[in-house]
Parts: structure tokens; sequence; C-alpha cells
């Protein structure tokens, strides 16, 4: 059994129609619910759900104080290399985009590294686009290894590896994994990864099962908000999530809800993402599994943001740079960012909301041992 | 305690003695400046912190210097998965200058942090030879219950239920039998909501409660906090008072025996 069998499964399923059958006596049956079941889930995703939104919140807010208590974690993101040899025509790091490509030495990573951790961050994410090449495995490891003198948690967003592959940077000192499917519709996935290591989408799917059977303490993954149909991109990331909290019990598992938006050399969105439908999808899920983790990136608005600390969410990104070198070798508009950070603020002042709020910022949550 | 009744009604783990039966915790506080407010509303003497979450580089104040002096440490394990990264934690812990104590948290299930007994017991076997007072965190079982014993643990913390979701005693069955039989010190600990939970595992003979979500997530963590202290007090003297217990069944003269006696 894989996660494949399930989205096979689903590929007769009539969401449209399910989604256009749901009544307001339906979803107040499933709000009313203890446990969700994937019915309920599939009611609260409906856009007849959006009429229950204050309700959702409510209880929303209520189960997540619950589990995880006045608290929002906090992280960074550190870019170390834009070379990509995929071609997905939704992402501005694709290798048909013509722009000066970076790659940090590790002496350079050791920089940026300083200066994150001096912001008081102690969760870092490192990314790069999917080179093997250009980032083979000896560098992805020593850039593991510099993280651990600066950081008490590491997590990777990287290109999908082989099982072997992972536990090498597990030892290494990584523990934590980020692999968006992107699009769980296949044919979409197909249209938009049209060649390519990543053209590959069941060995795509099975990148997180691949992670935890390596080692990694919590994954982290979600679906690109603009490719697919976005109630069933909904859906399918919560059952991927259920799936993975089910077959991997030791595993904290987290959902983000990155949303496209409109950059050089890339596709116009298909499905924006508005913002009510946003904040209903990260309620859905929070009511469905009471103790995901969810990650809010800066690429959502301060103002945004802001709010969204009572509706759910569990783990921001602060004082993010998107783009290679950015944090203390280069100025951001020398720099190519894989999106445009909308939240500018500082760790010191997002901390400093967090705390406005009636929550704590939390920067350190784990220790390597 | 301060009422007569208990005056010396004196709590041991290890050799260290405490006259308050509440335990607390540092998680989940909107504020880290609340803590000091609770726990001298509360009474607590002892209040366990995630190594996980002290950071004694932290660019602003750690989480152990919001606990007062006069409260003890109770380190522990969250995120450890095996007996031997419990095993390390607890020594890093030491190492940082939280003390001998460590409540042993060995969690394999990440929807209910449910903890693993076998990994539990191991790391308790090792961290008790190694000097330290160990507070196993534990699901309530029998066989268990005597094996932490003889590994040299200073008490047993049994769930009341899943952390964090205020069930109160879903496990009553197998504490009141554990509260029979164990020669240690027994603390339940997880998902007790509300004082009146805590006042019932008291009566039932608990020997104290650990309470941190039911705390920190109220709106009033420092009234909360005294709540609680006031139900473990109520629930303690009722112990002691040997207060009749509650009985399923009628309790008429010989209805059914009567006839033997005429």
């Amino acid at each position: 059994m894989s996660f494949m069998n399930n989205v096979l499964q689903l590929e007769s399923f009539d969401f449209e129609g399910y989604f256009r059958s749901v009544s307001p006596e339906d979803v107040r049956n499933s709000l009313q619910r203890d446990e969700l079941n994937q019915r309920d889930l599939l009611n609260l995703l409906s856009l007849t759900a959006q009429d229950f939104l204050e309700e959702m919140a409510q209880k929303g807010r209520q189960v997540t104080r619950q589990y995880f208590g006045n608290i929002i974690s906090l992280y960074a993101p550190l870019y170390i290399s834009d070379h990509c040899s995929n071609l997905c025509t939704y992402c501005g790091f694709n290798a048909g985009v013509d722009f000066p490509r970076t790659k940090l030495s590790l002496e350079e990573i050791e920089r940026e590294a300083a200066a994150i951790a001096a912001t008081g961050i102690r969760h870092i994410l490192i990314l790069t686009g999917e080179a093997p090449a250009q980032t083979p495995m000896p560098y992805l490891k020593s850039a593991v290894k510099i993280m651990k003198k600066y950081f008490s948690s590491i997590a990777l967003e990287i290109f999908p590896m082989d099982e072997e592959e992972y536990q090498v940077l597990c030892k290494a000192g990584a523990d934590s994994l980020t692999v968006y499917q992107e699009v769980y519709d296949r044919d979409i996935y197909k249209e938009v990864h049209p060649r390519g290591r990543k053209a590959d989408y069941e060995y795509r799917l099975m990148t997180p099962e691949r992670g935890a059977r390596a080692g990694f303490r919590a994954l982290n993954i979600g679906a690109l908000f603009g490719l697919g149909e976005p109630r069933k991109e909904a859906y399918m990331a919560a059952l991927h999530a259920q799936y993975l909290e089910r077959e991997f019990p030791d595993v904290e598992v987290s959902l983000s809800l990155p949303r496209m938006t409109k950059a050089k050399g890339i596709i116009e969105p298909k499905n924006i993402l508005s913002d009510i439908d946003f904040v209903q999808f990260m309620l859905a899920w929070r009511l469905f599994m009471p103790r995901l983790g969810i990650t809010i990136s800066t690429r959502e608005s301060a103002e945004f943001r802001d709010r969204l600390i009572h509706l759910g969410a569990t783990r921001f990104s602060s004082g993010s740079k998107t783009g290679v070198g950015e944090y203390s070798l280069k100025d951001h508009d020398d720099a190519t960012v894989q999106f445009e950070v909308t939240d500018d603020r500082s760790v010191d002042e997002v901390a400093d909301m967090i705390r406005q709020s009636g929550y704590q910022p939390v920067f350190k949550d784990w220790e390597m041992v | 305690m301060s009422t007569r009744e208990t005056e010396n009604d004196t709590l041991y783990f290890g050799d260290v003695a405490f006259s308050s039966r509440l335990l607390t915790g540092t998680g989940k506080f909107a504020s880290r400046d609340i803590i000091a407010p609770m726990l001298e509303a509360s009474g607590s003497e002892l209040i366990t912190v995630a190594l996980r979450r002290v950071d004694p580089d932290a660019k602003e104040k750690d989480i152990l210097q919001y606990i007062p002096k006069s409260v003890r440490i109770l380190p522990n394990t969250s995120g450890a998965r095996t007996a031997e990264e419990a095993v390390r934690i607890a020594r890093i812990a030491r190492e940082a200058g939280c003390g001998n104590f460590i409540k042993i948290e060995v969690i394999t299930d990440m929807k209910y942090l449910l903890p693993d007994n076998a990994g539990t017991l191991k790391a308790t076997e090792i961290l008790a030879k190694e000097g330290f007072i160990v507070l196993p965190y534990m699901m309530p079982d029998i066989t268990v219950t005597k094996q932490l014993h003889d590994a040299g643990a200073a008490a047993i913390m049994p769930l009341g239920s899943p952390i964090g979701t205020n069930r109160g005693l879903e496990m009553k069955a197998m504490l009141k039998r554990i509260i029979e039989i164990s020669k240690l010190p027994v603390v339940v600990d997880a998902g007790i909501g509300r004082p009146s939970q805590a006042a019932e595992a008291m009566e039932m003979g608990a020997d104290a409660v650990l309470v941190n979500t039911a705390i920190a997530t109220s709106h009033d963590p420092v009234m909360a906090g005294k709540a609680f202290a006031l139900a473990v007090q109520a629930g303690r003297m009722a112990r002691l008072a040997q207060m009749a217990e509650e009985k399923e069944y009628a309790d008429a003269s010989s209805p059914l025996t009567g006839f033997l006696r005429q």
C-alpha cells in the first residue's frame, strides 16, 4: 500500500458533483463531530461551508490552542543554490528562465547561517533547485554539517532522493523534510512538468514516505495552489497528510498552502486561491487533523499573516530572504528570488507581532541528540 | 499544604520532599512571564520543561530564567522516540544545569503523544543507575509499573487520557489498580482538563497530578493554577479522611441474603 493507491482510487470520484451536493445541514453535522472523517473534510471544504466560516474559525482556534498551546514556532529559509534542471512551467527558477545562477560556496553558506542565527532563529530550512550535478551529495552533506553549528533543527527542501541518500543527510544532522507534490491532479502534473526528473509523478508522491523511512522526524507537504482545482487539491493534500500520520505514527506531519504569484518567465496561475478559500482550507485541515502542523511562509502579506495566527497556524517563517546569498552576501536588487517576500518584517518585528496577538514565539523547539 | 490535618503529609521523589502535590508545566503559555505568578498562585514546587525548548544561547531570555529559584525543574525528554535519545537528552539536561530530576518521555505516536513503555523502561534503567531521579511518563500497565520500580524509578506517571485532550481519567480502571499495587508514588499525568478531574484522581489515591495544558491555555492561568491547587488539596484531604466511596449498586439491607438469618 502506498498513497499512490489512494490517488488512483479517487480519480473516478466526482468531486465537483459532491461539493455541489453538500447542504448546510451536512456542514452543521460535520462541525458537531469530535473526530472528523474524510466525508466531513469534503463537507468543510465545500463552498457551502463558507457560510460557516466563523464557526469553523472558533472551533479551529480552540482545537489549535488545546493541542499546540498559545505558541507559534519560527523558522527561516536559506537558499543555497538556484541551479535547476527542471522545467516547471510555474516556477521562476526553471531551467528555461535565463538568469545568472548562483551556488553558495561552503564559506558563503557559513556566513549566511551566522547572519540568520544572529537574529535568534534556531530552526533552519535549506533550499536548492533540482540540480544534482551542481549540488551533489557531498555538497549537501557539508551544508548540513555547517548548519549544525548554528541551528538546533535542520529541515531540507531539496530535490527528491532515494531512501539511502536521505539516510546520509539524516545522519549528517538533518531532521525534517519538506516536499510539495505541487499538484495532485495527474493530468495537470504532466502538463506543468513536461520533461526532466520531476516528470515522474509517482516518484515525487512517494518522497515523504521514503523520507520517513530514512529517519526524518518531521514531514511538511502541500500543494501549490494556482495549478489544480483548489478544493480537490486541498482534499488530496489533507488525505496525504492523514495517510502519513497513520503510516508513520512517530513522525510529525505538517501542511503548507503555498499560493502561486505571478513571476517572470512562468505561466499565469490558473486557479487563484482567494484569501477566504485559503482560510477555509486551513480551518478544514485543522478540524480534520487536530495535531497537524500548519506552516505559513512569507509569500503571504504581513496583514494576512497577523490574522492567520488565530486561524490554526502553528509555524511561521520570518525575516525570510528567498534569493541565494541575500542574508549577508548581496542586496535584494542583485538577487534573483524564487518568489517575492510580501512580509518583509524582521524576525524581531514578527516575534513582537506574535506576542501582541497573545501568542508566544518559540525559536527553539528541538534538540539534536 | 497549610491545613492542620495534612501538615505532615509529605511527598517524596527519591529523597527530595515536596509539600505540594501539583506538578505543572512550562509549555503552551501565551507568555512566559505568566509562569512565575502561576507558580506562586498554585504553590507548585516542581515544574516540567522540555529540554528541546531550552536554549542557553537564546537571543532573549531562556525559558529556564522564567522559573523562580525556589521551584525545582523537572526537565523532560520530549521529542525522544527511542530510549537512547531519551538518555542522551537527560544527560544534556543535567549538563545544562537542570539538576538530577528527569521526566522520561519516549513518544512513538505523534497523534496522541502516546508513550512507548518498553523504551521508557529501558531509559529508566540506564538513567536511575546514573543517579537521576527518574519520573517516567507511561501507559497505565501493571507489569510495567512493577518493572519501573525494580529499574529504580522514583515515581510513575501514568496518563489519565492523551495529552492535551482534557478528557480526564479515561484510564480510570487501570489507574485504580496501579494505585493499589504501586510501591512508588503515582503521578497522574496528561489529560486532566478540569480541577474536578484532578480532585477525582487524588480521591482515588493518586499521590500527585501534573497539569499543564488546562492551566496554560485558560484565560487566566494564574487563577487556574490556584483552582487546580485547591482541587488537589481537596482530593488529597478526602482521601486521607477515608471518605466513603460512591457505590454503583444499591445498598439496601440484605435483600438477597436476609432470609438466611430469619
